[in-house]
This record gives C-alpha cells, sequence and structure tokens, in this order.
C-alpha cells in the first residue's frame, strides 16, 4: 500500500510536472512528437508503397512476408542494434522507430486499396476518371478508414518502442523509467509507468475516433445493414 | 562468428529461457482465449467490449505493463512469472477476436444439423463448433506465437533472462554479434514455432487443405 501511495503521491506532485522539476509534460511532448515524426516519415514511404501494391493487386505474398517478420522481429533487438552501430542520440532510435511503423501502415494501405469492389473501380473509369481522379474520389475516401487504422497501430507501436529507445540515450518518457531503475526510486518507476500507460490510451482512443469519422457516411450506413444482418445468423 | 562459438553456454541459456518464459504464455493465453472468444461469439451483445477491450490491452506498452504487474502480483520485478502474465495478456488480446471469428464462421445450419441428431450442447462444442473453428484460431495463434516471442525479449531490460539478454549485454559491452545472434535466433524461434505450429494442424485437422 506504501508504495501506491508513495506513486500517487509523486503522480500528484507538482514538482513531477513543472519545468523546474521533472518537467514531464515537456517530456511527454516531446514523445509524441518523436512518435509523430517516426510514423510520419513511415507514411511517407509505406503509404506509396502500399497504394502500389494494392492498386495492382499483385505483390500480396510480399505483404503477407513482411507483416509476418515485422511480428517476430524485436524491438529491443532493433534499438540496441543501431545504437550500437550509429552511438547515442536520437538518430539511431529514430531509424529503429521508423523501420518498426513501416509494416503495419503498408499493410493496411494495401488491404484498404486492394478490398475495394472492382465494380466500383470499373464504374470510375467508365465515367472517364483519370488515375489522379481515381486516387483522390474512390482510393483516398474509401481506403482512408484502413490506412488511419494502420496509422493508430504504428503509432501505438512506436510510442511503446520509443520508452525502449531512452535506454540507448533517446529522450522521451522512458527517460524516466530507466532513470528509476538505477536510482530504485520506485514511486518514479510506477508513477512513469502508469502516465505512460494513459498516455498511450488515451491516444488509441482518439486514433479510433479519427478512424471512424474516416469512414464515409455512406460505408457506413452499408456496414450498419451487413452487420445487422450477419449477426441475425 | 567467433563470439558465438566462445559463447555458446550464454546463447544456449538464454534460448532456454525464452523458450520458457513463452511457451507457457502461449498455452495460457490459448486456453484463456477460447472460453471468451466463444462467450464473445455467444453474447453478440458483448462482443463489442470484448473486443474493444482486448484491443486497448494489446496498445498497453509492455515495459510499463511489466513494471506494474509486480505490484500486483506481490512477485519480485526480476522475476519471471511477469513476464509470462504479461505475455498471456497480450496473447489473449490478439487471440480473443480470432476464437470469436472462427465460431462466427460455421454456420447456423451445421450447428442446427448437430442439434437435430441428438448432440448435447457441451458435445456439439468439442466435436462440432471447436473443430470447424480451429482454422481460423490457429491462424490467430500463429500470430500471438509470433509476437509473444518478440515480446519476450522485452524483460531483459529488467534483468529478466531471455533472448534480449543478448541485445543488453551486447549493448553494453560493445559486442555487435551478441545483438546479432539474439535477432536472429529471436527470428529463427519466431519460424520454428510457426513451423510447428502448421504441421500441428495439418496433424490435428487432415481435413483441412492447407493452402501454404
Amino acid at each position: 500500500m506504501n508504495v501506491i501511495q508513495e506513486t500517487i503521491n509523486w503522480l500528484v506532485s507538482p514538482q513531477t510536472w513543472s519545468a523546474d522539476g521533472h518537467d514531464m509534460i515537456a517530456r511527454s511532448l516531446e514523445h509524441l512528437q518523436y512518435s509523430a515524426i517516426a510514423v510520419a516519415f513511415a507514411a511517407v514511404l509505406a503509404i506509396p508503397a502500399g497504394w502500389f501494391m494494392g492498386h495492382t493487386r499483385r505483390f500480396s505474398g510480399v505483404i503477407v512476408g513482411i507483416t509476418g517478420a515485422a511480428r517476430a522481429l524485436p524491438t529491443l533487438g532493433l534499438v540496441t542494434l543501431f545504437g550500437l552501430l550509429l552511438g547515442i542520440g536520437l538518430v539511431p532510435p529514430m531509424i529503429a522507430l521508423v523501420i518498426l511503423a513501416i509494416p503495419s501502415i503498408l499493410a493496411s494501405t494495401y488491404s484498404g486499396i486492394s478490398a475495394i469492389d472492382t465494380s466500383v473501380l470499373d464504374a470510375a473509369r467508365a465515367q472517364g476518371f483519370t488515375t489522379r481522379q481515381l486516387i483522390a474520389r474512390v482510393h483516398l475516401p474509401l481506403g482512408l478508414a484502413m490506412i488511419v487504422g494502420g496509422l493508430r497501430s504504428a503509432f501505438i507501436q512506436v510510442m511503446s518502442t520509443a520508452i525502449l529507445a531512452a535506454y540507448v540515450g533517446a529522450g522521451g518518457l522512458g527517460r524516466f523509467i530507466f532513470l528509476g531503475i538505477n536510482t530504485q526510486h520506485t514511486a518514479m518507476l510506477l508513477g512513469a509507468s502508469v502516465w505512460i500507460m494513459v498516455l498511450v490510451i488515451v491516444v488509441d482512443v482518439l486514433f479510433g475516433t479519427i478512424q471512424r469519422f474516416a469512414t464515409p457516411a455512406g460505408v457506413r450506413r452499408l456496414n450498419a445493414t451487413t452487420s445487422a444482418q450477419s449477426s441475425a445468423g | 562468428m567467433n563470439w558465438v562459438t566462445n559463447n555458446l553456454e550464454t546463447i544456449l541459456s538464454a534460448l532456454g529461457w525464452h523458450v520458457a518464459l513463452s511457451v507457457p504464455a502461449i498455452v495460457a493465453a490459448l486456453l484463456c482465449a477460447i472460453p471468451l472468444g466463444w462467450l464473445a461469439h455467444r453474447l453478440p451483445r458483448y462482443s463489442g467490449p470484448i473486443i474493444t477491450g482486448s484491443g486497448l490491452l494489446f496498445a498497453i506498452p509492455s515495459l510499463p505493463l511489466l513494471i506494474l504487474l509486480p505490484v500486483i502480483t506481490g512477485a519480485g520485478m526480476r522475476d519471471g512469472i511477469n513476464v509470462v502474465i504479461a505475455l498471456t495478456l497480450y496473447g489473449i488480446a490478439l487471440l480473443v477476436r480470432s476464437v470469436a471469428d472462427g465460431f462466427n464462421s460455421i454456420s447456423s445450419e451445421t450447428r442446427l444439423a448437430a442439434t437435430a441428431l441428438g448432440y448435447s450442447g457441451g458435445r456439439r462444442f468439442l466435436t462440432v463448433e471447436l473443430p470447424l473453428a480451429a482454422p481460423i484460431i490457429l491462424t490467430g495463434l500463429r500470430v500471438v506465437t509470433a509476437s509473444t516471442i518478440a515480446l519476450c525479449t522485452v524483460g531483459a531490460v529488467l534483468g529478466i533472462p531471455s533472448l534480449g539478454t543478448l541485445f543488453t549485454d551486447g549493448f553494453q559491452r560493445q559486442i555487435l554479434a551478441e545483438i546479432i545472434t539474439g535477432i536472429v535466433l529471436t527470428l529463427g524461434l519466431a519460424g520454428l514455432f510457426d513451423g510447428l505450429l502448421v504441421v500441428l494442424g495439418k496433424m490435428l485437422m487432415p481435413w483441412q487443405k492447407q493452402v501454404a
């Protein structure tokens, strides 16, 4: 009970959050910023690639292979590998984070685009849509919810892995965990862990909301009728 | 390669710990996810919350979870049991959905036919529903196995032995070969277990025409 009380005290202490103390607000923003940069880099690489693979409806084997291997790839291994190869600082873990963010964005973009009914695409082409119009008015609206879903899982994974990045000297919230471990400061260790969990769950819920709004209203109505049918069985 | 031949004992010990922590977690996750997934299938009203809840559970970062679990379990922070519990929770979070999908994929005609033939609820579950849901559950289990083996390494940061120890030790002592060995073995172990699951699936479900 004592430990829990100390942790709560640490979490509510103004010193934990203020700039002249542990400055958890700035560290949280830093953590979100690193994660956003890594996901943005990964998105720039993975969304066009996933679009191309989904549009041509080939390379599905490549996608299965990449996502399968990515699942088994140990994040800590990647972070320490780049840390050792490229030295301490922000860049090595950032490369690891970008690599980790790519597979889920790639796979979700691929499935979002390739899942579009071919008759919809044929209809668009028959209306005289150019490829650019096809992307902007068909692929993007119909695939967006899936792409946002991929960005969501990438962001969550990057936020988790960014904690480990503090092990090789990067900033962010992981710093408090390793500081807590090394100085046996249990209240800080537990408090920072609780705060990171809260932050990740808030981000996940936010992304979930965005994902819901990213689904076009017509598709939402269609899904509602089909799911009502399937649950009646 | 020199490093590997000179440190076989360290490597094998890390590998042994890794298997000892991840296998019980995978088995426990399967045993917990089957009833939960079945509930999500039987009670459509609760399937939304069960699936959303397990999704949230999977979003929780592993290191903070490993740090907070000892407060709840009372075990020491370096105790392997925390890793097993954390990995089991992640495994359940991933598997519940596959299990529910598996049971949902069975047509109601099949279920009615079994009932008409006089199958009791329990017998129908074991001899009709579970075998029919098994291929989808197996697909989920393969995903869980790969992610469990990868996640197991995180415990090394807290001093819990696993293949992850090769990462922390390799980083601190600046031995590149050690980190690479750890990554290769983690991927290899995941591949091996995946292959075993595929073979096991073919043995247990000979009626299934497996497509690679």
